[in-house]
């Protein structure tokens, strides 16, 4: 089954676990900084051959690797990706030692425990996209809470406890539930079939009882939806981008919100997918809310990353919506889309934390007319808005657009709703680039500000690469995809139209 | 062989503006201005060429040619590739875009000369011209939507151009904003476009149309219209055009390219180009034609009292656009493209004209405080004055060949009505064109001292594109001539692409085909109605210069509207953007922090809330504890007594 014949995906994994073991033992924080980037740059260029010996014409497990692991308990230490993990375990690879070095000058206070966390970071979110048994799954999910809540609550802002303890119980109150529905699901299983298993590849060919599946779906859903955060449940997300520092945030937007819609697709939609049919004009509706919603709420922010932080929410509304189109466009589209989400939000965070070192406030007030004294600074931020509106050429609109194709049609009024948000988009971006980059540069502190430094062009230039090649050239992306999400759609159309009565 | 000359060059069409995107773009800085100002020119120059190749490989081979780069995106049956087409309508447009540019650039090297971002302005103008040769070659929806989102890009940067100043900030955002309102109907169209045919090629979407949707279909109707929303915002007809004036604010090349010859008249051109599907809904037709009267007339009304010369364009290609609209509604495709053309000529003249007028008074704007300007600056007035006359349809000027026929066909395919707002909108076009020649450049001066000292001419290098737009807008209309004058060489070359439907109008408008005679006398009305106009001009600015202060006065209340613009962008904002602020502010402040996430705060105080209460219980006094107990054993027992 391994293409390489080697456990490629476990060093991805633990060779940053091993990385922050040694930085126990480093003294100076140069030589820490530099251990930290040299580990997670080496795992980037160590994940590149997933993408590159990947086989696109499979919807099979890729790279697998299994032990047993409680034997007894049917859990396993199971790994493998699919064209539907692939992209954001690169995703991982690639954010974190953006990450690391945009924490450069940022991180002054106890460095060694932050690039120990940040490495810790790496190894729990790899593990969420490759784990294929839940209970590896669910230690995956539960491991990547610990280092953010530090992240926060030690490096973050004024209200750092407030966000910290807010992200780390809401998301965790979520979860417990999930956890619930695992062992049910475990058992149900074990009955059936007489052979416990907490194997998803396993559970997937159980068909789960009709009655079942609604609170099973339930049950999961409400731990991914508060992850996501799909409308209602978001407000954590704002107090945790405000707090965090700007590496956290970076992750939190990039990786950790992609778990709640990856989650979606990994485990409801083959799990529950009668259940997960019925709840499509719930779910659709939901984000479509969050889409306006997040928009107009973002458009009223003074606090340019609470801004950034809402625009998330319209973001993922969209991804969320293209999966629950259940067809390949939409879902397709939603899974790009969170790579993209990824690069232009994870981005947007970067410069705005650029920003704050420089200036040391947020708030939108204080800045305007900043273009005349950081163009370069300008450009970026021009470019990564420009992505984040979805312009073509870029990545956003590829994303969008096929969202909205697939959206249009399952229910063209779905469709018609959520590309409100593509003017509202462009509104509040557009509003917060006026005000903080053009008019006079009227306020004395403005003058003073230096344009970006070599190492934060460094940190800018992969993220503005990722952003045009894939608005270029996005069957790089699609083609690996499309074995996986049309085997995926295919087996759950099967399951529900097997003339099963609505749950 | 024609096909082998489209293969050769469509691409170097593009590929030009592209490499002056990215040599500008990374070196400008390093190479300095005077590079800058040869290597911006020279890409659309080169584009040019390229599409003067490729419109004698268009003349030469007989059918539409496709030239495929990639497959862009795939996923499942919704696949779009990166593909041009070269046929009569997609040549001359690149020929008007890269021809007209390049003149604009040229003149910009004198324009710009002395500002600081002369680069960036210049990798600014090259993007555009790269995105507008996109949208026309495009040979799909998904193309052509790209080069439609691209072109809003520059023109947001352009006029955002001096963002130092808060109004061309505000103006570029507007101007995106708006456009976008409109794009989202565009998108939707696309969306469904795709839903009802599977693909988003044109051939094919042209093909079956006709075979899956009946004249009059819900789906064309639905289809054509939302994609006419489209060309509502980017060629600002009502109610979206409230953008155009504003654009102003940016340099004045930009309004003659962007917002004036080329990219406004990409909704006329994508009308055109999708004509296959609006002939199949004629209840859309008629909205892009009475859509297209109306704001012919309010915008020109509008522009009888503009004090603002570039506003007074503005307004103008507003209005001109309207009758573009009018042309492609009425199904007089070929029409439509002509006076796109001509007006492409002769506006960009008058814009560029403008700009030297500026250039001559230190950016002075106000016509009421030039005057007397015609001895001054004698090739910018003259030049000027050939692209007044062809704007207000002088015989024998470009614009009277254009304006004309548009509204020869409209009485022909769609009755009496049309034409006559069309002729009483020529009149007023005749009077405002002259009243932005008579104020400015006739009778006293009425400068500002200091700007009075040093009126001058604009050097060379911008005097030279004025004289070939002028000697263009004044020529340009012998390529549309009316059939008892030898017919159109524009039809004749676009008939390929548009004959078949022309046709049908014809023989169904067959009852008002009237031969001739009526055509002539038609004509007559026009000539009359604009030497009328320049006549009403000359004795209001000229001979009674007491007349405009007296009237003003006199028709106080319908002034104001004019003056004020009929108070529209007031209008949107009472009605929709301050109370869109007012909602968001209301959900981010109220329902958002004090609603849901109170919620959340208060399911966390209630744990804490009942923790602490709950707590108290646990005092500690082993006598408290004693107590319970023992009331617990007399509550146990006596439930067991008593049951």
């Amino acid at each position: 089954m391994n293409q390489l014949g080697f456990p490629l995906l476990s060093l991805i994994i633990f060779l940053p676990l091993c990385g922050a073991v040694v930085t126990l033992f480093l003294r100076k924080e140069a030589v820490i900084k530099w251990w930290a980037l040299i580990v997670t740059v080496a795992n980037f260029f160590l994940s590149l051959p997933l993408y590159f010996y990947f086989q696109s014409g499979t919807a099979e497990m890729q790279f697998v690797e299994r032990i047993p692991w409680m034997l007894s308990l049917g859990v396993s230490y199971h790994l493998g990706i699919d064209g539907i993990s692939l992209f954001l375990v690169l995703l991982t690879t690639f954010l974190i030692p953006v990450a690391v070095l945009s924490s450069w000058t940022y991180i002054t206070e106890k460095v060694k425990e932050y690039m120990i966390l940040m490495l810790l970071m790496e190894t729990s979110m790899v593990g969420v996209f490759a784990a294929l048994d839940l209970i590896l799954f669910y230690v995956f999910w539960e491991a990547t809470l610990i280092p953010m809540y530090f992240l926060i609550g030690i490096w973050g802002g004024e209200r750092r406890i407030y966000a910290a303890v807010k992200f780390f119980l809401y998301t965790l109150a979520g979860s417990a539930l999930m956890l619930v529905a695992i062992f049910v699901l475990y058992f149900m299983n074990a009955q059936a079939t007489g052979r416990p298993t907490f194997d998803l590849l396993e559970l997937q060919k159980f068909s789960v009882p009709l009655a079942a599946q609604t609170w099973l779906f339930l049950a999961f859903a409400l731990g991914f939806a508060i992850k996501v955060p799909l409308f209602p449940f978001h407000t954590w997300l704002p107090d945790a981008h405000v707090e965090a520092p700007t590496a956290g945030s970076v992750i939190l937007a990039g990786v950790l919100l992609k778990m709640g819609a990856y989650g979606f697709i990994r485990f409801c939609l083959p799990l529950f997918p009668a259940a997960f049919a019925y709840f499509v004009p719930l779910m659709s509706i939901l984000a479509i809310i969050g889409i306006i919603y997040g928009s107009l709420v973002a458009f009223s922010q003074s606090d340019v990353k609470s801004l950034v932080a809402y625009s998330s929410v319209a973001h993922l509304g969209f991804v969320v919506l293209g999966i629950f189109a259940l067809n390949a466009q939409g879902l397709s589209g939603g899974i790009l889309q969170m790579v993209n989400h990824g690069l232009s939000t994870g981005a947007l965070f970067l410069l705005v934390g650029m920003l704050y070192e420089r200036r040391h406030t947020r708030l939108i007030d204080e800045f305007g007319g900043l273009w005349k004294q950081l163009p370069l600074f300008g450009i970026f931020l021009l470019i990564v808005t420009l992505s984040s509106i979805g312009l073509p050429g870029l990545n956003g609109f590829i994303g969008e657009f096929t969202i909205l194709v697939g959206t249009f049609q399952a229910n063209w009024i779905y469709a018609a709703l959520a590309a409100t948000g593509i003017v509202l988009g462009a509104w509040y971006m557009l509003t917060m680039l006026r005000r903080v980059m053009h008019g006079p540069l009227d306020k004395p502190a403005n003058r003073q500000l230096q344009d970006l430094s070599a190492r934060e062009i460094v940190v800018l230039v992969p993220v503005v690469i990722f952003i045009f090649l894939i608005g270029l050239f996005p069957n790089l992306f699609f083609g690996k995809m499309e074995s996986s999400v049309d085997t995926l759609l295919s087996q759950t159309r099967a399951t529900i139209s097997m003339g099963e009565p609505n749950p | 062989m024609g096909e082998a000359l489209i293969h050769n060059t469509i691409w170097f069409i593009l590929l030009f503006p592209l490499l002056g995107v990215l040599i500008n773009g990374f070196f400008g800085y390093r190479l300095g201005k005077r590079v800058v100002g040869v290597v911006g020119p020279a890409a659309v120059g080169l584009a040019f060429l390229a599409a003067c190749g490729m419109f004698i490989g268009v003349v030469q081979s007989h059918h539409a040619v496709v030239s495929t780069l990639y497959s862009w995106i795939t996923v499942g049956d919704f696949d779009v590739s990166l593909a041009l087409r070269a046929d009569p309508l997609s040549s001359l447009m690149a020929l008007v875009v890269s021809g007209v540019g390049f003149l604009i650039h040229v003149y910009s090297v004198g324009y710009m000369a002395e500002d600081e971002r002369f680069t960036r302005f210049f990798t600014q103008l090259n993007l555009f011209a790269f995105s507008m040769l996109l949208l026309v070659l495009g040979n799909n929806f998904l193309v052509m939507f790209v080069g439609w989102e691209l072109v809003g890009l520059c023109s947001y940067l352009l006029i955002g151009f001096w963002f130092e100043r808060d109004a061309p900030a505000d103006a570029g955002k507007k101007a995106f904003l708006v456009t976008r309102i409109g794009d989202f109907g565009f998108a939707l169209g696309v969306m469904l476009i795709f839903t009802t045919f599977r693909t988003l090629d044109f051939e094919q979407v042209f093909e079956r149309a006709p075979e899956l949707l009946p004249v009059g279909s819900t789906i064309a109707t639905a289809i054509t219209l939302l994609l006419f929303m489209g060309a509502v915002g980017k060629s600002a007809q009502i109610p979206l055009y409230v953008w155009l004036p504003d654009a102003m604010e940016g340099p004045t090349p930009v309004s003659a390219l962007i917002h004036a010859a080329t990219m406004v008249t990409a909704g006329v051109y994508m009308v055109a180009r999708t004509h296959v599907l609006f002939e199949l809904a004629p209840l859309s037709m008629s909205v892009v034609a009475w859509i297209g009267v109306v704001t012919a007339f309010f915008a020109a009304s509008m522009a009888l009292v503009q004090n603002d010369l570039k506003r007074i364009l503005a307004y103008s290609t507003i209005s001109q656009l309207g009758y573009m609209f009018v042309g492609v509604g009425v199904g007089a495709y070929a029409a439509g493209i002509f006076h796109l053309t001509t007006h492409a000529f002769f506006k960009a003249l008058l814009f560029l004209g403008a700009g030297s007028v500026m250039h001559a008074l230190s950016g002075e704007l106000n016509i009421q405080k030039m005057g007397g300007l015609k001895d001054k600056i004698r090739w910018t007035y003259w030049t000027f004055l050939v692209g007044a006359l062809a704007l207000s349809g002088f015989p024998f000027f470009s614009g009277f060949f254009s304006k004309d026929e548009i509204l020869w066909k409209a009485y022909e395919n769609a009755g009496l009505w049309l034409w006559l707002v069309g002729i009483v909108t020529a009149f007023m076009t005749a009077f405002y064109s002259f009243r932005a020649v008579f104020v400015p450049f006739w009778g006293q001066s009425r400068l500002d001292k200091k700007i009075a000292h040093h009126v001058h001419e604009s050097p060379q290098v911008m005097i030279v594109p004025l004289v070939i737009l002028a000697v263009l807008a004044f020529l340009g209309g012998y390529m549309g001539l009316p059939h008892f004058l030898g017919g159109s060489a524009v039809e004749g070359f676009l008939s390929p692409v548009f004959a078949a439907e022309e046709g049908a109008h014809v023989a169904e408008a067959g009852a008002h085909a009237a031969g001739v005679g009526l055509e002539v006398t038609f004509m007559g009305i026009s000539v009359v109605v604009a030497l009328a106009g320049i006549g009403l001009a000359y004795f209001m600015y000229v001979a009674r210069p007491t007349v405009p202060v007296a009237l003003a006065k006199g028709l106080g209340p319908l002034y104001t509207l004019l003056f004020n613009k009929y108070y529209v962008d007031e209008l949107y904002m009472a009605v929709v953007v301050n109370p869109l602020k007012g909602l968001a502010g209301w959900l981010a402040r109220v329902f958002d922090a004090r609603g849901i996430d109170g919620l959340v705060n208060g399911i966390a105080a209630f744990f804490g809330w009942s923790g602490q209460t709950t707590r108290k219980v646990q005092t500690g006094s082993v006598r408290s504890y004693a107590l319970s107990i023992l009331l617990g054993v007399v509550v146990l027992v006596g439930y067991f007594v008593l049951r």
